[in-house]
């Protein structure tokens, strides 16, 4: 186990630089800064000034050098925009997205594995179809609809809850509901199908025979064994979200990652783009592998 | 009423499938008593176990459907108690194994934990359930049990996984045993050793041991009554001897004509002719592991060569690098005189039009995707020499009807045709390409009885007919001993003992081969006792 994490970690590394390599230079490819920080009538001096401050004019390699130098040293450099290092306001704002990826991923699991499970064990049954019912509707429909409607309903018709920002627990209640639904029905789908498999296999046979209740059955024998293609579809709907759940956090205003990338890419803020990618990568290489240490522990014949 | 432990009474059971209802079993009537071993014949879709599945309440109703009957348990009918009297029941009063333990001990639970489970479902505390789990799984005879209570199902071997669901089944010592095919996925000598056990155990607790079983060599070994069904009827009741001795029933008759292994030897060919294939001291390692040492046989024109051995013997790893699927790490192959083993691409492509495969599992082997034209004239997409476009179709038809199938049947998919025809299909592919020889892995071991027989008569003919060549895997010794020339022991990877098939069967050498022999059962319950007691003689000697 020792021997593959060493190994998982060193592939991460790897892909970790060339991320680093990808995103600097097509960051680069968005335009020049200059035009973008100094005002329209700027004067050639004071654009030369500024490309000289930020070392703007060393050929592009020699800057690439100096940045994954820094890198190294985990110096991501200041944020143009924000007198702060740009590490700094990157994991700030990557903390607010975790706790709500967290958050919204334990009630998504949750409520998809126990409802998933039941839908299955009754295969075509009235619990099933209105489970599957919603679901569908909840992996189809765009999240930024959901928002928009949820806020004319609950913040403006109905005044219960606040329409933006963050502050009470009054805040988190619809970026939660709204991003709970699509990965929900996505989950739920993957969970019964799964579900529907193990259940008709010969282990569970086995288990009616030896005279087991319907709880075991479903929640011990079969629901470990087709848990492991679900951590996959769970693992990959929680990268999205650490991603940061952009056009749900702009909405609602929420000052996590995904609204710091759409925010710093729109002000060729660099530094900050580049902190906010590593972070998150770093986050969901972390989390690759915890899944895969979760597949060791759920299922004995993996073994690393 | 409480006559019988166990009597089903007008048993009628159906299925609505989409292609319509199925009538899987149709007034079926027998008893077990206290301490009798019974068991159910029958070839698959007899409906041999849907009495079974009736009473463990593991038929999924719909698609099933009860239509009538009495499952009568201790003068109770199980058909008129609660689900939960049932579940309680289960387990407890009657339990019951299958056939594959593999897939039916739950692959991320530990062996401990499944045995105590039915204990503790049924009200055993949990430190008792696990002593009593690991008293029954040394009585079962696994070895270092204490070591191995906490160890996953795949960390066992086949036959002791089957003693593992052995166990577990006994946790609550049962009134009643109910085994589905126990033995069938196991080598002869692992099914010898398991149905000695089950039989220690009758003896022992005085359960009714109910036996499910497409083979009458099982019956004949341990079974006091026989139940034969067909097509969802019993068309046969009465003592193992009397069944074997005296059947009645058309099908009977036909069923016991077909167990391979009384017909006449074949002779041994002429060694004076040169042979077609020479493997010389082919070996095979993947790692530290030897997989194959010093194989060394030769394969004549017109001969069939069997390679016998259980599962580890190295019999498959002989096969696949033969046909190049595997390299051999040393030693040399002689088709013709020239080495397979050496040969390059272009030279293997060309000879392996010459040297053909069929594999044990016709539903895996075609493609479901394919029709049977398309399969079978895959062959001369592959080799295009062999014949113009303008024949395929003639010659596609004139291969189907030459491994006995409707030609007419050529634009049908694999799963239009039975397990039977489907191998059939599989040799007409093979044909395609006019081999030399065929090598057979386990080629009839997937099928029923009358089946094998028809497909054995089938590579028979073609032998004549077209002078092939087979290399013949298998496991099956009474159907070796019908269909081979001569015979190839294997053991652990080595090649234990070879000679002529008369010589094998009556005069072995080597106490593996005796051993194996002894395993074997015979389908005469008179024969098979005086084998037993010869079994029960070996291993004393030991």
């Amino acid at each position: 186990m020792t021997a593959f994490l060493q190994k998982r970690a060193f592939a991460s590394l790897i892909s970790l630089m060339g991320l680093v390599v990808l995103v600097f230079f097509l960051s680069r490819l968005t335009g020049d800064p200059t035009t973008l920080y100094l005002p329209v009538d700027a004067s050639l001096e004071s654009r030369e000034q500024f490309r000289e401050l930020h070392g703007l004019n060393d050929p592009i390699l020699v800057q690439f050098g100096r940045y994954v130098g820094d890198l190294v040293q985990f110096d991501f450099g200041m944020s143009i925009r924000r007198s702060a290092p740009a590490i700094d306001v990157g994991l700030q704002a990557f903390v607010w997205t975790l706790q709500l990826a967290l958050i919204t991923m334990t009630l998504v699991t949750v409520a998809a594995i126990v409802i998933g499970s039941l839908a299955a064990f009754h295969i075509g049954g009235v619990f099933d179809r209105i489970a599957t019912f919603f679901s569908l509707i909840g992996a189809s429909a765009p999240d930024f609809w959901i928002a928009i409607i949820s806020i004319v309903i609950f913040s403006v018709g109905l005044g219960w809850l606040p329409t933006s920002g963050t502050g009470t627990v009054w805040h988190w209640i619809l970026p939660i509901a709204v991003l709970f639904i699509r990965p929900f029905g996505l989950i739920l789908q993957v969970v019964r199908g799964s579900m529907v498999s193990t259940l008709s296999s010969a282990y569970v046979k086995t288990a009616r025979a030896k005279g087991l209740r319907n709880k075991p059955i479903i929640f011990v024998h079969a629901l470990r064994n087709a848990m492991l293609p679900v951590i996959t579809v769970i693992g990959d709907q929680a990268a999205a979200l650490l991603n940061g759940a952009v056009v749900v956090e702009t909405i609602f205003g929420f000052p996590g990652v995904g609204k710091l990338m759409i925010d710093s890419i729109l002000q060729r803020d660099f530094t900050v783009v580049l902190a906010a990618i590593m972070v998150t990568a770093v986050a969901i290489f972390v989390m690759n592998i915890l899944i895969d240490i979760l597949y060791a522990v759920l299922d004995p014949r993996i073994r690393y | 009423m409480a006559d019988h432990l166990l009597e089903v009474r007008n048993l009628s059971v159906d299925f609505h499938t989409a292609q319509g209802t199925v009538h899987a079993v149709r007034d079926v009537s027998w008893h077990l008593d206290r301490g009798e071993t019974l068991a159910i014949l029958g070839e698959s879709g007899s409906g041999k176990s849907v009495s079974a599945s009736a009473i463990m309440n593991l038929i999924d109703c719909p698609p099933g459907e009860i239509v009538s009957g009495e499952l009568l348990f201790d003068g109770q009918d199980l058909l008129k108690m609660t689900d939960d009297q049932r579940r309680d029941l289960n387990g407890r009063r009657i339990a019951m194994i299958f056939q594959d333990p593999l897939s039916h001990l739950n692959p991320v639970y530990t062996v401990g934990f499944q045995i105590s489970e039915i204990m503790t479902a049924h009200g055993s505390p949990k430190d008792e359930a696990r002593a009593r789990a690991l008293e029954l799984m040394e009585r079962v005879g696994i070895p270092n049990a204490a070591d191995k209570i906490d160890s996953y199902p795949h960390e066992f071997s086949g036959g002791q996984r089957q003693r593992l669901m052995i166990a577990m089944a006994l946790g609550m010592k049962p009134d009643i045993l109910i085994a589905d095919e126990p033995t069938t996925a196991l080598d002869v000598t692992v099914q010898a050793q398991i149905l000695d056990l089950l039989e220690e155990l009758q003896a022992e607790t005085q359960m009714g041991l109910l036996l499910i079983t497409h083979d009458l060599g099982v019956v004949a070994e341990v079974a006091d009554r026989v139940v034969v069904m067909n097509s969802g009827e019993i068309v046969e009741t009465g003592t193992a001897t009397q069944v074997y001795h005296n059947p009645t029933h058309p099908y009977t008759k036909q069923l016991i004509g077909a167990v391979p292994g009384t017909g006449e030897m074949a002779e041994p060919m002429d060694t004076a002719i040169k042979p077609i294939l020479e493997i010389n001291k082919m070996g095979k390692k993947y790692g530290a592991f030897t997989a194959l040492q010093d194989a060394s046989l030769t394969v004549l024109p017109g001969e069939t060569v069997a390679i016998v051995g259980e599962s580890g013997s190295g019999k498959s790893t002989l096969a696949k690098t033969l046909l190049r699927l595997e390299d051999a790490t040393s030693g040399e192959a002689l088709y013709q005189g020239r080495d397979l083993v050496t040969m390059d691409a272009a030279e293997l492509f060309a000879l392996r039009r010459e040297i053909q495969m069929v594999f044990q599992d016709p539903t895996q082997s075609l493609n479901p995707r394919m029709s049977v034209y398309d399969i079978i004239s895959e062959a001369f997409v592959i080799h295009p020499e062999i014949l113009p476009k303008e024949k395929w179709t003639a010659r596609v038809q004139e291969l189907l009807e030459q491994v006995g199938l409707n030609a007419s049947h050529m634009y049908r998919y694999p799963h239009q045709f039975s397990g039977g025809q489907r191998q059939r299909i599989a040799i007409a592919r093979a044909l395609a390409l006019e081999p030399k020889l065929i090598v057979c892995d386990e080629a009839v071991s997937a099928l029923d009885v009358s089946i094998q027989a028809q497909v054995i008569t089938l590579l028979n003919r073609l032998q004549e007919e077209l002078g092939l060549s087979y290399l013949f895997i298998a496991h099956d010794l009474p159907l070796v001993r019908d269909f081979a020339h001569r015979v190839v022991v294997m053991q652990g990877g080595r090649i234990v003992e070879q000679g002529p098939v008369a010589q094998i069967f009556d005069a072995p050498r080597e106490t593996y081969t005796r051993n194996l022999l002894a395993a074997s059962l015979h389908p005469d319950p008179e024969v098979q006792a005086a084998r037993r007691a010869e079994r029960q003689d070996l291993q004393e000697a030991v």
